[in-house]
């Protein structure tokens, strides 16, 4: 069989080792970020440099992560680009319009309770969760 | 807009997965150009067209 390619599999190798880069930048920004969230009670007992030094190597993850995460974007193909951005697209508007309608109700004391950033991140990782399951079903 | 990815593609013999690996693309994209539910952009039909040694109006159509 005369096969359309002489690269068989570069591609898809390629991808692959995009996704392992991102999906271990996504380890080491989680796990800095627990470090630097219950080292304080945990570990050090909010000593002041390690406080700031766990930050900072969360925040160096973070931005590795943003990097891995570009790269790994450039890397898919245009359909598969097109479902990510309508993901993240209304993972974006959802945080936004529920975040700031979240923080009115909180002004206007109709709720009891603090927001927290976790409940945003939370709603925007689910709403980005949605976007990606109903792109790809569209698509399928 | 129509297409004739899978008759090219089955008197070629091919596979999704060989045709998605020469055009650099994912099976899923392949399938979805076949049956119609995405559109590839200009590039793409280019090197579609390339990859078939067939001109772009050969393969799409309105």
């Amino acid at each position: 069989m005369n096969t359309p390619t002489n690269e068989t599999g570069k591609w898809t190798s390629r991808l692959k080792q995009n996704t392992l880069r991102l999906g271990y930048w996504t380890a080491a920004w989680v796990v800095s970020m627990a470090l630097a969230a219950f080292g304080p009670t945990f570990i050090w007992q909010s000593d002041t440099l390690p406080n700031l030094l766990a930050i900072l190597v969360n925040l160096g993850f973070g931005i590795g992560w943003i990097i891995a995460n570009k790269h790994n974007l450039r890397g898919l193909d245009e359909m598969q680009q097109k479902i990510q951005l309508e993901a993240t697209a209304l993972s974006l508007s959802v945080g936004v319009v529920a975040g700031l309608s979240y923080e009115l109700l909180e002004d206007a004391h109709l709720i009891g309770f603090q927001p927290e950033i976790s409940h945003l991140v939370l709603l925007m990782s689910l709403s980005y969760a949605f976007g990606l399951f109903t792109g790809n079903r569209r698509y399928r | 807009m129509k297409n004739r990815l899978k008759i090219l593609r089955a008197e070629r013999d091919w596979t999704q997965a060989q045709l998605a690996e020469a055009l650099e693309v994912s099976r899923q994209t392949v399938n979805a150009i076949e049956t119609g539910k995405f559109d590839p952009s200009l590039p793409l039909a280019f090197k579609v067209a390339r990859v078939f040694e067939l001109s772009i109006e050969e393969i799409f159509q309105d």
